[in-house]
């Protein structure tokens, strides 16, 4: 089982960072001919960058338009960004400090994780509207990530698992050497989720990032005025 | 007392067995003609789309069916059709998109929303996009400012290349390309409506305001969409004009050749007629010496003038451009307002609460002055500078959040009066809130589309189609003519 996940992670990984990055070169790539920003839109670079920083920080547009999606994305997004700096503790040579004070943090985090996706799915199923657009991709991605972050409570809560030896396998895929994962069906689910996730990132929606950095609508400026 | 009035979000609701449809015809009749093997046409002309259009592309790959936008359009509002929603909208050309163009369509259609395209989805199509007025609302909200107007323009290009085309649009295109304006106005009744308006002006006020046409060596080339020529109340802000480059004692002149601001082919996403159309400008521009273009009172003029020309033919902001400077209308009177050299007697409008509607194209898709935000505050000045009582309409149906009069890109033609009515719901129910609580007599617009789109639509409201006003008409009427040239 160790030697088929760690396959699958080093093809999980390829995918992932290839499928991303040759996204990003395909949008470089396409011709972007005409003035297309959202007015107001800014005039400098500065205000470039003060707009797509408030869009990538804050998420200001959706903001503007639904409370409760963006109070549910908003809070998700960074909750996901926590407890993915937690999981630094699994994949780093040496044990930084402040990935180990961030313990604490991200317990909370991924239940807030959970609590917004449940929101998110919330208004997928009882909003006729966000109901209406809803494809089975959407409701499965959300249940996939649900998956992945109730295996990783029960993985913290409910049936521990030896973490050091996790993070001794985790070592070992890095160094191209392998070692023995803890016998655990939930970590095997866990990281299975996460293998899957990573290999549709590239060819789902998910690819919002990095595709938000390429919106006209955003990223373009008018000319200086007179 | 609040001028809010809370517009309902409605429950969508059974879609109709034919949505409402605009007339279409071929290149040569007025009947649509499907071409036989239009399913490879169309798909191969997406493909072409996508490998030449980077918004297009992230916008089709990027939407995570978050919803922000489902309740934001002035159709949906409107009329509760489920694929008024922007985001169902994009849909008809996403599911075709990840159908033939994606991986993941390709191996796991019904997952992801793949569709094929059938013929039923090609009625869709027909109706749909030109049930979206290309107004950019929807992208106002989006988190990754995904902007329905450019998957619209897509699809209309894509139906345009399998033999569906728009009746309203291409006659309009048809009139430009032969005339040389949008209404196939010929140069002779150009001349004879100029002089017509010169007499009434004079009959009105005593004062030899000219209309001049083609003079070479004038300083400004007033671009208008020629509606303005004779339409209500669109002529009025043409005499407006008239009179305060009359008052300023600039020499200024109208063009036979280029006698439209309007560039119809923006809504059909056809860039070589774009060129085309734009080219005349620049062609009357050395023809006539003039050193600025003056574009006047039409929404997607504007935004094609300040997010396009530069591309096509220099706005004078880049070192590449045409030699001449552009500007709208409302900077230009602006600044002379500004400069303190504008005299307007607020006295005339004493008896009129004004409030403005602003144009989606301008307000959305262009830029005026040195602050973004110049869009809103320029025009709004000048309407206080005119007359005392001026309102705005609710903060989330003005500026960047106004709503399309209902009737923009391409849209305003009678065939599809329906939709237009219901489309202009949202900003009828912030102009009644207005009315209600500020007593407003008025609503200025800077559009031709909109003045006329609201002549026809507010007396199904049971308000008055001379409610609607051209800004240039309010500010011309109160401009102090007391100097003979």
């Amino acid at each position: 089982m160790s030697i088929l996940l760690a396959t699958l992670l080093y093809l999980a990984a390829t995918v992932f960072a290839a499928g991303i990055l040759w996204k990003v070169f395909s949008y470089a790539r396409l011709p972007s001919r005409n003035l297309l920003p959202i007015a107001p839109a800014p005039q400098t670079w500065g205000g470039i960058m003060l707009r797509m920083a408030n869009e990538a920080i804050f998420f200001a547009s959706l903001f503007r338009a639904n409370k409760w999606t963006w109070l549910f994305g908003w809070v998700f997004h960074y909750a996901l960004a926590v407890v993915l700096l937690r999981h630094l503790f699994f994949v780093t040579d040496s044990i930084q400090p402040w990935v180990l004070m961030l313990f604490p943090a991200g317990d909370i985090a991924a239940w807030l994780m959970i609590v917004s996706l449940a929101g998110l799915l919330g208004r997928r199923v009882f909003v006729d509207r966000v109901r209406y657009i809803s494809t089975p991709s959407d409701y499965l991605l959300l249940l996939l990530i649900v998956l992945l972050g109730g295996t990783g409570l029960a993985l913290r809560y409910v049936v521990p698992v030896d973490i050091m030896a996790t993070r001794q396998f985790m070592l070992g895929v890095l160094n191209l050497s392998p070692v023995e994962l803890p016998k655990s069906t939930l970590l095997y689910v866990h990281l299975a989720s996460a293998i899957v996730l990573a290999v549709i990132f590239p060819f789902s929606k998910l690819i919002h990032f990095p595709g938000n950095f390429f919106s006209p609508s955003h990223n373009q400026k008018y000319s200086a005025g007179k | 007392m609040s001028a809010t009035r809370k517009l309902d979000i409605p429950k969508i609701r059974q879609r109709d067995e034919a949505a409402k449809k605009p007339y279409f015809r071929s290149q040569d009749d007025a009947t649509s003609q499907l071409i036989d093997d239009w399913q490879t046409v169309a798909v191969q002309k997406l493909g072409e789309e996508i490998r030449s259009n980077r918004a297009l592309r992230v916008f089709l790959d990027s939407c995570v069916k978050c919803g922000a936008c489902t309740d934001k359009c002035h159709y949906f509002l409107g009329d509760g059709d489920p694929l008024n929603m922007p985001v169902a909208r994009q849909d008809l050309i996403r599911g075709v998109y990840r159908r033939y163009h994606t991986l993941a369509g390709r191996l796991f259609p019904k997952l992801v929303g793949a569709r094929e395209f059938t013929e039923p989805l090609l009625q869709d199509w027909s109706a749909y996009y030109y049930q979206c007025s290309e107004c950019r609302r929807c992208a106002v909200f989006c988190p990754f400012g995904i902007d329905t107007a450019e998957i619209t323009m897509a699809g209309r290009s894509i139906l345009d290349a399998v033999g569906v085309k728009q009746n309203y649009i291409h006659t309009v295109l048809d009139n430009v390309e032969r005339v040389g304006n949008n209404l196939g106005m010929i140069g002779p009744a150009i001349a004879d409506t100029l002089a017509g308006l010169e007499e009434d002006v004079f009959d009105e006020t005593g004062v030899n305001v000219r209309f001049p046409l083609d003079d070479a060596g004038a300083d400004v080339l007033l671009l208008v969409p020629s509606a303005d020529f004779f339409a209500e109340p669109h002529v009025d802000g043409l005499i407006g004009c008239a009179k305060i480059f009359h008052q300023q004692g600039i020499r200024w002149t109208l063009s036979t050749t280029a006698s439209e601001a309007a560039n119809f082919a923006l809504f059909v996403g056809d860039e070589e007629k774009m060129q085309t159309i734009a080219d005349r400008v620049s062609a009357a521009v050395r023809e006539l010496g003039v050193k600025q273009v003056v574009v006047g009172e039409c929404g997607h003029a504007w935004r094609v003038a300040s997010s396009y020309w530069p591309g096509l033919i220099g706005d004078g902001t880049s070192t590449d451009a045409g030699g001449f400077d552009t500007r709208h209308i409302c900077e230009f009177t602006h600044e002379l307002f500004r400069k303190g050299a504008l005299r307007l007697d607020q006295t005339v409008h004493s008896d009129k609460v004004i409030t403005f509607h602003d144009s989606c194209n301008v307000a959305r898709g262009s830029r005026m002055g040195k602050q973004p935000r110049d869009i809103y505050r320029m025009p709004r000045e000048l309407l206080r500078a005119a007359c005392e009582n001026f309102v705005d309409m609710a903060p989330d149906t003005i500026c960047e959040y106004t709503f399309c009069c209902g009737g923009g890109g391409g849209l305003l033609t009678d065939e599809l009066m329906d939709v237009r009515v219901s489309g202009a719901s949202p900003r009828v129910n912030a102009l009644e809130a207005v009315i209600a609580n500020h007593g407003v007599t008025h609503m200025a617009a800077i559009c031709a589309i909109c003045k006329s789109q609201f002549r026809s639509v507010l007396p199904h409201y049971g308000l008055g189609m001379d409610m609607i006003v051209s800004l240039h008409q309010i500010v011309g009427d109160a401009v102090v003519l007391n100097r003979q040239m």
